[in-house]
């Protein structure tokens, strides 16, 4: 274009103010047409973004609701016939006491407290409703037995007494409420056999069996034998735990390590070959530092399996590029001024940088930090090499107890038999997991922006 | 900032103290892995013991599959190996030498129960009454027509028997690392196969060859869980799976079940030995550990008790079907009696 103009000087000026109004023109829709693709690229980016909300959030959403049953609860003296609970008192030492109060719970335990459960039941239901003693177990989840002798734990003087007691409708039962299940389907699909749906039906008009919040999503544990009662509680704890390990591990070694081949180390071609090995090991697939976790710190180390401590190594492993790289983008950043006017006040190197540059790229890596263990925090390949995929019902009290973690619990959640029930929770574990992390990023935004403006 | 590094590096010293520590540290939480049809079994009296045994802790129980779990079973001994591998089939002789081995010499085989293999497909499809010759001419690779052994000609169920839908042959079946591979190759396709009949003079490689060689078009092996099979049913509406008893029985609003020589599979057809393509269900214990991981005597004699595996037993609730009275009190004595 330009050299056309440039050769042709002999033409006249109105060809020439066509020309360039056509190189013009042709320039101009050159940049419509780039900001219509990026426009474009946002739009499908936000698209599929919008999508697997709308996708996730539809799914999930119901699954915060559960479905209480009320119940009056009598604590049947004839079921019941176990003796008082023993009382510290009439033991010499600790030890008797605790082995007769041990006793006294498994004998409770090996009670059938499932006719207690089914009494309560049948008192609600409406007089000389027909229904065998199976079908009408199979409204309330099966930890509502474990629930009642916990309170009678607990509580030894409910013995013979009636109270108000809220447990959980079934799995099944909440299938059919939310209608989960087709309800126009045959009996032979169904769950649940037709006096319990009928039942339960029942059961929801006369108020019985009401709505509510799903608070057991977070103070349970995970369930298999009671899947309405299957909570995050332990992967949450579970995932807190390998986080805190990250952090306690990642951030020190990783800025200590970016300081000093930042700072200190000559350049050399040492230097070089680490600092592309450590870009190497950013781009390292997971699942690779899952392998080397199993094979290292279980096989050779002999941690326990399925341990958070296990999990928080790897996914230190994972981390510690991140911020060495993101350490040394901020240390460069920052200008040789600051470092010149330091060393010419006198100040040794090691007080030059941790008087006055470190505390310029703080919220640098702050942020680095934050969006590592956000990373971090929905990684689920490694975990599941090192066992980590592993049915636990117990909150880890400890980084060395068996534990599950949130995007581990996900993928176990997905592969639960009972479809209906699991599918919604799965994606309400999927809400969880979204919202800590859009928490963690709103966090390091906030003190980014916070602590730029004070530095 | 001086005080920070001084902290991160105490920090780092007792991360590296705790992780010495954790030599010393005994587990006392029983370790199980394996098979995931029993897996449902195992989390459920995992849960039911911590509950009836207060001072134990709950079980943990992983899954990997049947070959998994005994691998990892026979890894050796002491902390950082499991307990109990869960298996849907018994285990093998290459097996218990691996174990051997490593030192795993006390190795307790624990009967618990059966499952019934089914095969399901879409609720929304057609019906389908199979029987092994022909589910093993719908997917070996090689068959005999007019008395020689050909690459399989079948494309639709109704070329090999008329009384089949008109549908493109298409079957998910379990991956090898699952037990239910083994049952279903072994009651389904060798039965089948000796049933079809072979071309005479073969010698015994090739039978095993015609056996166990399927056709890759038609045959999706599935490694995962049977989620995934269910998933793969949903995507296409041709495809039959095989899936276990009590899965199904969880899932009858999006599958129909398919009969195997007439007989529908149910907890009674199995029981009572009508339905053919039934498994028992395992589960080893690692011996040593027994005494030094607290709990597992007590674990295997609460999942062999009548409340739990019994007739209305909570695990017959979840779709196991629960073995004669006596089975339980001679698998329960033999493994009382120490190692075999």
């Amino acid at each position: 274009m330009a050299t056309d103009i440039q050769t042709s000087p002999d033409k006249s000026s109105s060809e020439r103010t066509a020309l360039i109004r056509a190189g013009l023109r042709r320039r101009h829709l050159n940049e419509q047409i780039f900001r219509g693709l990026g426009i474009a690229a946002i739009a499908i980016a936000l698209g599929f973004v919008a999508l697997l909300f709308a996708d996730v959030f539809r799914k999930g959403i119901p699954a915060f609701v559960q479905s209480n049953v009320h119940l009056s609860v009598t604590f049947d003296a004839e079921v019941i016939d176990v003796g008082p609970a023993p009382a510290r008192g009439d033991f010499a030492s600790d030890a008797e006491y605790t082995a007769a109060s041990l006793k006294w719970q498994r004998d409770l335990a090996l009670l059938n407290w499932n006719t207690i459960v089914e009494a309560s039941l049948r008192k609600a239901a409406p007089e000389g409703f027909e229904i065998d003693s199976r079908q009408i177990q199979s409204i309330p989840e099966t930890n509502a037995r474990h629930q009642i002798r916990e309170m009678f734990v607990r509580d030894p003087s409910l013995l013979g007494q009636t109270v108000e007691v809220d447990v959980l409708a079934s799995a099944n039962a909440a299938n059919w409420i939310k209608g989960n299940i087709n309800r126009d389907l045959g009996d032979a699909q169904q769950q649940l056999s037709p006096p319990a749906r009928q039942l339960i039906d029942i059961f929801v008009e006369n108020g019985t069996i009401s709505n509510g919040f799903a608070w057991s999503i977070f103070t349970n544990v995970d369930s298999r034998a009671a899947p309405a009662s299957a909570g995050l509680l332990g992967a949450f704890v579970g995932t807190l735990w390998m986080m805190l390990i990250v952090v306690v591990l990642a951030v020190p070694i990783g800025v200590a390590a970016a300081i000093y081949l930042e700072e200190f180390a000559p350049k050399s071609r040492l230097t070089d070959l680490i600092e592309v090995n450590i870009n190497n090991l950013a781009a390292v697939p997971s699942i690779v530092f899952g392998l080397l976790g199993a094979a290292v710190f279980i096989n050779w180390f002999h941690l326990p399996i399925s341990a958070p401590l296990v999990g928080g190594l790897v996914l230190t492993l994972m981390t510690l590029p991140t911020i060495i790289i993101a350490t040394r983008g901020a240390l460069m950043g920052v200008s040789p001024a600051l470092r010149q006017a330091a060393l010419g006040m006198g100040a040794s190197k090691t007080q030059m940088v941790f008087h006055h540059v470190l505390p310029v790229t703080f919220p640098s890596i702050l942020t680095a930090t934050i969006l590592g263990v956000a990373h971090a925090l929905g990684e689920t390949a490694p975990l599941l090499l090192i066992g980590m995929k592993a049915f636990v019902a117990s909150v880890p009290a400890t980084p060395l107890d068996q534990a599950a973690a949130l995007p581990v619990q996900i993928y176990l959640w997905q592969g639960n038999e009972n479809r209906n029930f699991f599918e919604p929770r799965t994606a309400a574990a999927i809400m969880v997991l979204l919202a800590v992390m859009i928490l963690l990023n709103g966090v390091a935004i906030y003190l980014r922006s916070r602590l730029e403006k004070r530095a | 900032m001086k005080t920070a590094l001084f902290a991160s590096a105490a920090v780092i010293a007792l991360a590296a103290f705790g992780t010495s520590a954790a030599f010393a540290q005994s587990r006392d939480t029983i370790q199980i892995a394996g098979s995931s049809t029993v897996l449902p079994f195992a989390s459920i009296v995992a849960e039911e013991f911590s509950a009836a045994f207060p001072e134990f802790k709950t079980p943990v129980v992983g899954s990997g599959g049947t070959g998994g779990g005994l691998k990892q079973f026979c890894e050796g001994t002491g902390d950082n190996t499991i307990d109990i591998a869960n298996a849907s089939r018994q285990i093998k002789d290459a097996e218990l030498e691996a174990c051997t081995a490593a030192g795993v010499t006390d190795v307790r085989e624990v009967q618990f129960g059966f499952d019934g293999i089914v095969f399901a497909s879409s609720a929304s499809g057609a019906d389908f009454a199979l029987t092994p010759v022909q589910i093993y001419k719908a997917i070996a690779a090689k068959v005999m027509v007019d008395g020689a052994m050909v690459d399989n000609p079948y494309k639709t169920w109704n070329e090999i028997d008329a009384s089949l839908p008109n549908q493109p042959i298409s079957l998910a079946i379990p991956a090898s690392n699952h037990g239910t591979r083994e049952v279903f190759q072994e009651k389904v396709v060798t039965a089948g196969f000796k049933e079809a009949g072979h071309p005479e003079g073969m010698s015994e490689d090739d039978i095993k060859a015609a056996e166990t060689t399927f056709r890759q078009d038609v045959v999706i092996e599935i490694s995962g869980d049977y989620t995934e099979t269910l998933a793969r049913l949903n995507s296409d509406a041709n495809t039959v799976g095989v899936f276990g008893l009590s899965f199904y029985e969880q899932n009858t609003d999006s599958l129909k079940v398919a009969t195997i020589d007439g007989v529908v599979p149910s907890k009674e057809t199995v029981a009572g030995g009508e339905y053919p393509v039934s498994r028992p269900l395992f589960f080893y214990v690692k011996g040593q550990h027994i005494g030094v991981i607290p709990g597992i005597e007590e674990y295997v004699q609460f999942f062999l008790s009548e409340g739990v595996s019994g007739e209305g037993g909570a695990l017959e609730a979840a779709g196991l079907i629960p073995q004669p009275a006596e089975k339980t009190a001679e698998v329960l004595a033999a493994f009382e009696a120490g190692a075999q």
